[in-house]
C-alpha cells in the first residue's frame, strides 16, 4: 500500500501518516506518543539552513528526492563483509534498512542480556520506561519525525551486574532496489555495574540504490555502569545518514564515545548528546572523520553537565581531502549545580584538499563557578618540516604523508579501548587516503 | 663520491648559492666554515632534495648519479644522509617505526628483504652504544620531549643506523656540550670509512679538534671563498672571518 509519489519527502510522509500507512503508526501501545511525535514533526518540519543547529547542513537536495518508504523486498540477501572486523570478539546483530534480521543476527545466550526487535520491545516495561524520554526533550524534529513513525532497531537491555564477555556488533546495512528512506530506533539500557562494548557499523549492500536514513538510539548508563561505544561508518557513497544517540549517565557511570567516518556515505550528520544527569559521572567523545571527494561529515555533539563533580573529554580530528567538508560543532553546557566539572574539548582540523572545508564550533556555556574548562582548535595542513625530515630518511612521500596522518590521529585512536578495533580504524585511515 | 659543479640556488627568487663547487672523494672528511647566512645551510637542502631550494644552475652528482633530479627520498636511498641542524620533532610518528621503515625502505631500494626484527634491535642497541645514547626510543615520539643535545644524538645514531655514503652533519655541534661533543666525534670517527665520506658544517673550530678533516672550505655569500686543510680551520679561529670576508668584499667592489 506503500505509493511513491514524486513530492518532497516531508508531504509524501505527511500523507502517509495522516492515511495511517506508515506502518509505524499502527502499535496501539505507543499511539499518543506517535500522534504526539507526529505533531512535533509537523510543526517543523525538516530542519533547514535557518536552524543554528542546520546551517552549513543543506538537507533540501536530500529531501526533493522522492523516496520508497519501504523496502519493497525485506528479506533480502545482503553481504556482511564490509562489517567484518578481524579480532573483534562481538555477538552481531544485524539491521536491514533499518529492520532488524533474526536471520543475520547471533543469539546472546549469557546471562542477564535481552536483544528484542524494536515492534516486540513495546511491552517490555524497561523499555517502556526509557523509550522516548530521552532524545524526544531535544529540539530535534527528525528525532520526532522517527519517534512517530519508526518500526526499525532493536532494544537491548543489560540485567544488573551484568558484564558481557564480548562485544555487541550492530551491523547496520542499506540495501535496496529503489531510492528509499528508512529509520531505525535504537534503545539500549545498561542497569546497574553493567560493561558492555558496542560497536556499530554501517555499510552499504553492493550495487545498493540511494537510501537516506533517519536513525535514533537512545542509551542508559545506570549507575556504576560503563559502556565503550564505537561507532564506525562505512557506508557507501549512495547512503546517506541522520543519526542521533542521546545519553543519559547515572551516578559513576561511564560512556566512552568514539566516532569514526571514513571516505563513502555521501552525508552524514550525527549528534551525539550525552546529559551527565547524575554526580561523579565521566563520559568522553572521540572522533575522527577521514573525508574523501564531495562527501560532507557533520558532527554535532552536546556534553550537558548538570550535576557536580563530573569530568568530560573530547577530541576531535578532522582529515579532510579533495572537496570534503566537515562540520564539528561541539556544545558543552555547564549548569548552575554543576560545581566541579572538568571539561575538555579539542578539534583539531587537516586540511589536505585544496577544495576541503572545515566548520568548526566550539561553544561553552558555563554557569557554574567553580568549574575547569577548556577547548581549542586548529586547522592545518601538512607539515612541510615534518614531511621533508622524513623523505630525508628514505621513506617516500605517499608513506611519509600517511605516517603523518596516522600521527594526527593518533591522539585519539590510541584511545581506543578494543584494540581490535583500534587496529582496524587504523587500516581503514590508510585505506581511505588518496594522497599520491 | 659527490661532485658539485657551479651550483646556484635561490629560495624565493633570492639567490642564496652562486656557483659553488666542491668535490669529495670517497674516504675523505670535508669541514664546510663561514660565518651566519652564508648558505651552509642552503647547500646541506639542496644536497638533500629539500623543493623550497631552486636550483638554477650547476650539477650535483654522487658516484656520476644525477642527484638534482631525485626526489628527496631517492637521494637517502642513493647514500645521502643529512643530519639536520634544526631536527623537528614529530608527534605520533614511533622512533622506532621509524628508523624501521628508514631502515627497510634503503634496503628495498637495494633489492634486500626487510631486516629481521631480532637483528634490527641488536643494531638499535649497538649503535646506541656507539653514540652513547640512551635515550629510551620504545613507546616515544620521534625526537619528542628529547633535549637539544639527545636530538643531535639521534641524528647521529641514525646515521649509524642507516650507513648512507655521504653524510653532511650541519652543525651538528651546536648546542653540545664538550663531553656530549667529543661522543658525537667518536662515533663519526669510528663510522668513517674507505667507502663513505663526510661533509662537515661548523660555525666552530672546536668541533675538527675531535673530527679532524682532510680539506676545509669557508663559505661565504653562497660561494667557496677559499679552500685549505685543517690549518684553515685554526687560521679562522684565531682571526675570525672579518679579514676573508673584508678580502672578498674588496675584491668584489673591485670588479664592480
Ligand atoms: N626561506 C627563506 N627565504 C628567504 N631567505 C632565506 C630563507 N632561508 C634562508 N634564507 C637566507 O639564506 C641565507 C643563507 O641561509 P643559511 O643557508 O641558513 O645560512 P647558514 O646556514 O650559513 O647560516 C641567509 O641570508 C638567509 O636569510
Ligand atoms: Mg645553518
Amino acid at each position: 500500500m506503500i505509493t511513491q509519489v514524486s513530492s518532497s519527502l516531508y508531504q509524501q510522509i505527511v500523507a502517509n501518516f495522516e492515511e495511517g500507512l506508515m506502518v509505524g503508526a499502527q502499535v496501539p501501545s505507543l499511539d499518543t506518543v506517535r500522534k504526539d511525535a507526529f505533531e512535533r514533526f509537523k510543526r517543523t518540519g525538516f530542519p533547514t539552513t535557518k536552524m543554528e543547529d542546520w546551517k552549513y547542513t543543506n538537507l533540501q537536495p536530500l529531501l526533493n528526492e522522492s523516496y520508497m518508504l519501504e523496502d519493497t523486498l525485506p528479506e533480502r540477501n545482503v553481504g556482511l563483509e564490509d562489517a567484518v572486523i578481524s579480532g573483534l570478539d562481538a555477538y552481531r546483530i544485524v539491521l536491514v534498512n533499518g529492520e532488524y534480521r533474526a536471520d543475520l543476527s547471533d543469539v546472546i545466550a549469557e546471562h542477564g542480556v535481552q536483544v528484542l526487535p524494536f515492534l516486540e520491545a513495546v511491552n517490555n516495561p524497561i523499555f517502556q520506561k526509557h523509550f522516548a524520554q530521552y532524545a524526544d526533550k531535544t529540539d530535534n524534529p527528525l528525532v520526532a519525525l522517527n519517534t512517530a513513525s519508526n518500526k526499525g532497531g532493536v532494544f537491548i537491555s543489560l540485567s544488573d551486574g551484568t558484564v558481557l564477555s564480548k562485544a555487541i556488533q550492530l551491523v547496520h546495512i542499506m540495501a535496496s532496489s529503489e531510492t528509499l528512506f528508512s529509520q531505525s530506533r535504537n534503545l539500549m539500557v545498561l542497569s546497574k555495574n553493567t560493561k558492555a562494548q558496542l560497536v556499530e557499523s554501517f555499510i552499504t549492500s553492493d550495487g545498493s540504490a540511494k537510501s537516506l536514513s533517519n536513525n535514533v538510539s537512545e542509551i542508559v548508563v545506570e549507575e556504576n555502569a560503563q559502556l565503550y561505544h564505537y561507532y564506525i561508518q562505512v557506508a557507501g557513497e549512495q547512503s546517506n545518514f541522520l543519526n542521533h544517540i542521546e545519553v543519559h549517565q547515572k551516578k559513576h557511570s561511564l560512556y566512552n564515545n568514539y566516532n569514526c567516518s571514513f571516505p563513502g556515505a555521501s552525508f552524514v550528520r550525527n549528534n551525539i548528546n550525552v546529559r551527565l544527569d547524575d554526580s561523579a559521572v565521566e563520559s568522553h567523545l572521540y572522533g575522527i572523520v577521514l573525508g574523501a571527494r564531495k562527501q560532507f561529515v557533520d558532527n554535532h555533539t552536546i556534553v550537558d553537565h548538570s550535576m557536580p563533580h563530573c569530568e568530560s573529554y573530547e577530541w576531535y580530528k578532522n582529515i579532510m581531502q579533495d572537496e570534503a567538508t566537515a562540520v564539528f560543532n561541539g556544545k558543552i553546557f555547564v549548569q548552575l549545580d554543576a560545581q566541579k566539572t572538568n571539561a575538555f574539548q579539542q578539534n583539531n582540523n587537516m586540511l589536505i584538499g585544496d577544495k576541503a572545508v572545515v566548520y568548526s564550533k566550539p561553544q561553552l556555556e558555563i554557569f557554574a563557578d567553580d568549574v575547569k574548562c577548556s577547548h581549542g582548535c586548529t586547522i592545518g595542513q601538512f607539515d612541510d618540516d615534518a614531511l621533508f625530515y622524513l623523505r630525508a630518511r628514505a621513506i617516500g612521500e605517499q608513506q611519509a604523508r600517511t605516517l603523518l596522518v596516522h600521527a594526527f590521529a593518533y591522539d585519539v585512536t590510541e584511545k581506543f579501548d578494543n584494540s581490535a578495533v583500534r587496529d582496524y580504524v587504523d587500516r581503514l585511515i590508510e585505506r581511505g587516503l588518496n594522497i599520491a | 663520491m659527490l661532485s658539485i659543479k657551479n651550483l646556484h640556488a635561490s629560495i624565493d627568487g633570492k639567490e642564496i648559492l652562486k656557483g659553488l663547487s666542491l668535490d669529495v672523494k670517497a674516504g675523505e672528511v670535508h669541514a664546510i666554515m663561514g660565518p651566519n647566512g652564508s648558505g651552509k645551510s642552503t647547500l646541506a637542502s639542496v644536497l638533500a632534495g629539500r623543493e623550497d631550494y631552486e636550483v638554477t644552475e650547476g650539477e650535483v652528482t654522487l658516484d656520476g648519479v644525477n642527484l638534482l633530479e631525485m626526489a628527496p627520498e631517492d637521494r637517502a636511498r642513493e647514500g645521502v644522509f643529512l643530519a639536520f641542524q634544526y631536527p623537528i620533532e614529530i608527534p605520533g610518528v614511533s622512533n622506532i617505526n621509524f628508523l624501521k621503515t628508514a631502515v627497510n625502505e634503503i634496503r628495498a631500494y637495494k633489492g634486500l628483504p626487510p631486516m629481521e626484527a631480532k637483528e634490527f634491535l641488536q643494531r638499535v642497541k649497538e649503535k646506541q652504544k656507539l653514540v652513547e645514547f640512551d635515550a629510551k626510543l620504545a613507546n616515544r615520539s620521534l625526537n619528542e620531549g628529547f633535549s637539544g643535545g639527545e636530538k643531535k644524538r639521534n641524528e647521529i645514531f641514525q646515521l649509524a643506523m642507516l650507513e648512507p655514503k655521504l653524510s653532511i652533519l650541519d652543525e651538528t655541534d651546536s648546542g653540545l656540550d664538550i663531553d656530549a661533543l667529543r661522543i658525537v666525534a667518536n662515533g663519526v670517527n669510528t663510522l668513517r670509512s674507505q667507502n663513505n665520506a663526510f661533509v662537515v658544517i661548523t660555525h666552530y673550530q672546536r668541533l675538527l679538534d675531535y673530527i679532524v678533516p682532510d680539506y676545509v672550505h669557508v663559505l661565504y655569500k653562497g660561494k667557496i671563498v677559499r679552500s685549505g686543510t685543517k690549518e684553515l680551520a685554526l687560521e679562522l679561529e684565531e682571526k675570525g672571518y672579518d679579514w676573508l670576508k673584508q678580502s672578498v668584499d674588496a675584491a668584489e667592489n673591485a670588479t664592480i
